[in-house]
């Protein structure tokens, strides 16, 4: 029963994964060899919206811990080079392909 | 003001699965990435600015911090992207994907000690670390076997079962401190954290570097999932969206690799290339003599041909003799040869790879053939020639059971009336098979290095 409790609970946001999932499996489908390159790499720079979670946690630190607003730093310099360098590659790939 | 917050959330999710979308077609793809960038740029910046939580405090040490860090991140990103060789991609996208993944454990480093006595919360944490951790350590080590840097696959005795039993370890070690956390001392999570990076070098440092692909695109949708747990952990739409995204496409784009080299993911992961039974195709005794051919002979042959087909593979990315072999394919067509590329799905080290390399040197798009469209058309080529490229031409995937590729499909070239072979040496391919095409009657070999052999028979086609 507290399986099913837990089910109740968390009713929309299950669904929502579902969804996602779906989305997800939508978008990727039927896309041609030649751009699973740029996509994984596309893909790659999204999955840096990991950096919104570091940025909560430096907001979040207290300011007199030291050590945690150390690790959170480390952590936004981390997540904005998987962001920035993801999006930047990306485009260069993909401005390859543009017609002549 | 939290429903600006809202707002910008929202539209970052948009953005990226609308991005995502566009990314899927040649066409609409920089738009589509330029498109989550921005969406991206919007959930950062209203969540510096606008996001609130009881535990929330600004001040300017902060924002110096934050933007400090983003400065420092986005200086060092940039140029990284903007120098590297196009032919160091894969391991860029790898490096890029650790980082990604280090990030969302460090979050669950600094999180842990703030939820304690949550046991939801800190399921979350865990899992983010862990699958963060993991992601983090295997693509250091896929970027490491990529750059040539850590040649040949270690494997401990017995590693799967080895592997197997780490990863259950993992597994419980995380249950355990989610239920046990209370009577445990905090560094608990720094123990955990160094076992996962301990999996996470285990689980590749097995797996040989022609598969690298497919584990960078698992590692991939771990890292998608590590955000999401982080998503889950502060109810946050746009890592959820983006996570779950990455996660399952990134999935998706896994299981295609792993179809379009016709083997199973778990055969990829529990290794099967050199794994024990022998790879260098047991069955067959290589007999039988190769032929090389001159320059001058090749010339002829190919400027009096009415159709060559180009097979490329990563010899030609490493010898950067992407320019050169576009240049040849325009003299040829000058002189009234019909050119065209054939692409193999995992030609390179990762699909499409060939693409990218050949669209910078601006062959046309419509050039680039792929197998299931080219194979059929080998039977009216004249001269088929093969650049650096050897497991996807390997005939041993059709006619040896005992090889480690049987079954994967292959660029049917010995359909066509000559097949020239450009390598550098006789040394066998990267998951070091033997090629019975190379002692094919109708083959002959061209050595050399692919720049300068090309280099030289441009320049022999040109006085003819």
């Amino acid at each position: 029963m507290e399986v099913l409790d837990l089910f109740v609970q968390h009713r929309e946001m299950i669904y929502f994964i579902i969804l996602a999932i779906f989305v997800g499996i939508e978008v990727i489908g039927g896309v041609p060899t030649v751009l699973h390159t740029p996509l994984m790499s596309g893909a790659n720079a999204i999955h840096g919206v990991v950096i919104v979670g570091a940025i909560i946690v430096m907001l979040d630190t207290d300011p007199g811990n030291i050590f945690g607003l150390a690790l959170g730093f480390l952590a936004v310099i981390l997540g904005t080079l998987n962001v920035v360098g993801g999006f930047v590659v990306t485009d260069r790939m993909l401005d390859m392909f543009k017609k002549k | 003001m939290e429903g600006l917050l809202e707002i910008c959330y929202l539209i970052g999710s948009i953005t990226f699965i609308i991005g995502l979308k566009m990314m899927g077609n040649a066409k609409t793809a920089r738009q589509g990435n330029l498109i989550g960038a921005f969406g991206m740029t919007v959930a950062i910046l209203g969540t510096i600015f606008l996001f609130n939580s009881e535990h929330t405090s600004r001040n300017a040490m902060k924002m110096i911090l934050i933007f400090g860090a983003i400065a420092i991140g986005t200086a060092i990103g940039w140029i990284t992207a903007k120098r590297v060789e196009m032919t160091k991609m894969p391991e860029l996208v790898s490096m890029f994907n650790g980082m990604g993944g280090a990030c969302a454990a460090l979050i669950g480093l600094t999180e842990y000690e703030h939820n304690l006595g949550k046991t939801r919360a800190l399921a979350f944490i865990i899992a983010g670390l862990v699958i963060g951790t993991i992601s983090f350590s295997g693509s250091i080590i896929a970027y490491l076997k990529l750059a040539g840097k850590m040649k040949k696959p270690i494997r401990l005795p017995q590693y799967n079962m080895l592997n197997n039993a780490l990863l259950l370890g993992v597994i419980v070690f995380s249950i355990f401190i989610v239920i046990q956390h209370a009577n445990l001392p905090h560094t608990i999570i720094w123990i955990l954290f160094a076992v996962a990076i301990i999996y996470g070098i285990l689980f590749t440092v097995p797996i040989g570097g022609a598969d690298m692909p497919v584990v960078i695109s698992l590692l991939n949708s771990f890292t998608g999932l590590a955000a999401a747990f982080g998503g889950f952990l502060y109810d946050n739409k746009p890592m959820l969206t983006g996570g779950i995204l990455v996660g399952s496409a990134g999935t998706l784009l896994t299981l295609a690799m792993c179809k379009a080299m016709n083997r199973p993911l778990s055969n990829v992961i529990f290794g099967a290339f050199g794994g024990g039974s022998g790879a260098s195709g047991d069955g067959s005794e290589v007999n039988g003599t190769i032929k090389d051919v001159q320059v001058s002979d090749l010339a002829v042959m190919l400027n009096y041909s009415k159709k060559v087909v180009i097979v490329p593979g990563y010899g030609l990315a490493v010898a950067q003799a992407q320019h050169i072999i576009h240049e040849l394919e325009k003299l040829l067509e000058e002189r009234g040869v019909e050119v065209k590329y054939a692409i193999h799905p995992v030609a390179g080290r990762m699909p499409g790879h060939m693409n990218v390399l050949l669209a910078e040197s601006n062959v046309e798009y419509d050039k680039l053939v792929e197998m299931e469209d080219i194979n059929p058309e080998f039977e009216q080529t004249d001269v088929v020639l093969i650049v650096g490229a050897n497991d996807v031409v390997n005939p041993a995937a059709k006619t040896d059971p005992s090889s480690p590729i049987y079954g994967m499909p292959i660029l049917e070239v010995d359909k066509a009336k000559h097949v020239v072979v450009n390598k550098r040496t006789m040394n066998a391919g990267y998951a070091g098979i033997d090629n019975l095409l190379f002692y094919d009657p109708k083959c002959s070999m061209f050595f050399g290095d692919a720049k300068k052999a090309l280099t030289e028979l441009v320049a022999e086609i040109k006085q003819l």
